[in-house]
């Protein structure tokens, strides 16, 4: 049996021909992409970018750990995180692209818009740090991004609901490996409770800016959530994994915007350059190369 | 730091690399009526094997379920005992179901 697409040998179709089978779905199938009426189409674009660059921008700095975790199974955990967010910046991209009319593709949005027109939250971009600051910053990461995802599946947009259905799924696997390392590090031996909270604390700065919402999501009614109303169910969660690990929780000022803005409206850390220096150099040396 | 002391150091180190014991890991496919040995890993207790395996062993949607166990929880036959333990059943033809006709619709012999 001969494949020339890669994609087709792994379909319900050829199951059989797995031994365990692939059983893959499309998260999309059946879902309809019409902008709904009333929904004004470029904030609903600008939408899909803060939630789809904070998944790439994240899955960047975990493909970073690669060749580099301290374990080889944790390396590939870390890979597999990674490559969940990469799933979901590429619909969310996808989305935006639709949305706004300009008919861009994932690739485009991705690969060659500048530093400013990127709209993660500045806590994505931060250099990865030691292992302790790289799960501090994945609890809290998927800790709130579950709580939007819990209620963006009741979105009037269906494709916001159906990604954010898919992406609890994965972003609840997320948080409990990153509290699991946590509690490990937090409760283990003095060292690694002084480097988790060492890392914990690093983290915070940028925690402030997760629940400060933009203008666009407070436009999106009943499109977008609003952030303003996670803040006591991350600090919930939050609360008590800190509690099992036995360490504090930090006290930190959010870090500070500047004139006003921060990473929702492209106005990023110095870091930020570099991380898509190195991520988009091979599409913009080969511009339009396939594989 | 005396090279004695260095060496004794990195000795300590070693050790504590490769302190995570290592498990046996089964699954069983969504097709599967019972658990297959797919492979190994490290973890530090049962609980990170588990999402180890999970993470190692499942990518590919493989699995509805998984079990692991500690290697040398595994008692296992010797190599040596191969005739004494296996030849025995290899000329007891009449232990296969091979006299009778298995009706087409009976799934999983």
């Amino acid at each position: 049996m001969a494949f020339d697409n890669a994609y087709e040998a792994i379909t319900e179709e050829n199951d059989a021909r797995w031994a365990y089978g692939t059983g893959f779905t499309d998260p999309l199938a059946g879902v309809d992409t019409t902008v709904p009426a009333d929904v004004d189409g470029g904030d609903l674009a600008t939408y899909c970018l803060m939630l789809g660059d904070d998944a790439l921008i994240l899955s960047q700095r975990m493909q970073q750990w690669c060749t580099r975790a301290p374990e080889l199974e944790d390396e590939m955990a870390l890979a597999n995180i990674g490559l969940d967010l990469l799933g979901q910046a590429r619909m969310l991209l996808t989305r935006a692209g639709k949305a706004d009319g300009s008919d861009r593709t994932e690739d485009e949005l991705a690969f060659f818009r500048p530093e400013h027109e990127f709209r993660n939250v500045r806590l994505v971009e931060a250099p990865n740090g030691d292992f302790a600051f790289s799960m501090a910053r994945l609890l809290v990461f998927a800790t709130w991004r579950l709580v939007q995802f819990q209620r963006l599946v009741d979105s009037i947009d269906p494709v916001l609901s159906a990604i954010a259905a898919k992406g609890v799924k994965e972003v609840t696997y997320h948080r409990d490996y990153a509290a699991q390392w946590v509690i490990r590090l937090g409760d283990g031996t003095e060292v690694s409770h002084e480097r988790m909270q060492a890392g914990l604390d690093a983290v915070w700065p940028l925690v402030g800016e997760l629940f400060e919402p933009h203008p666009v999501e407070l436009r999106l009614d009943r499109v977008a959530v609003d952030v303003r109303e996670l803040r006591a169910e991350f600090d919930e969660v939050i609360d008590e994994v800190l509690a099992t690990a036995g360490l504090t929780k930090p006290e930190a000022a959010p870090m500070a915007r500047i004139g006003g803005k921060a990473g929702r409206d492209g106005v990023h850390t110095e870091a930020m350059g570099y991380l898509l220096a190195e991520m988009q150099s091979v599409a913009r040396a080969h511009p339009g190369a396939t594989w | 730091m005396s090279s004695a002391g260095k060496a004794s150091e990195q000795a300590t180190t070693e050790k504590v690399r490769h302190e995570w014991p290592l498990y046996e890991v089964f699954v069983r496919s969504k097709r599967g009526l019972n658990h297959v040995h797919v492979g190994s890993l490290h973890a530090a207790d049962d609980e990170m094997a588990l999402r180890h395996a999970r993470d190692l062993y499942t990518r590919r949607n493989e699995g509805v379920s998984i079990w692991v166990v500690k290697a040398e929880h595994i008692a296992a036959s010797s190599p040596d005992e191969k005739d004494p333990f296996f030849a025995p059943s290899a000329d007891k033809v009449y232990r296969h179901p091979t006299f009778y006709d298995i009706p087409e619709n009976v799934p999983h012999m």
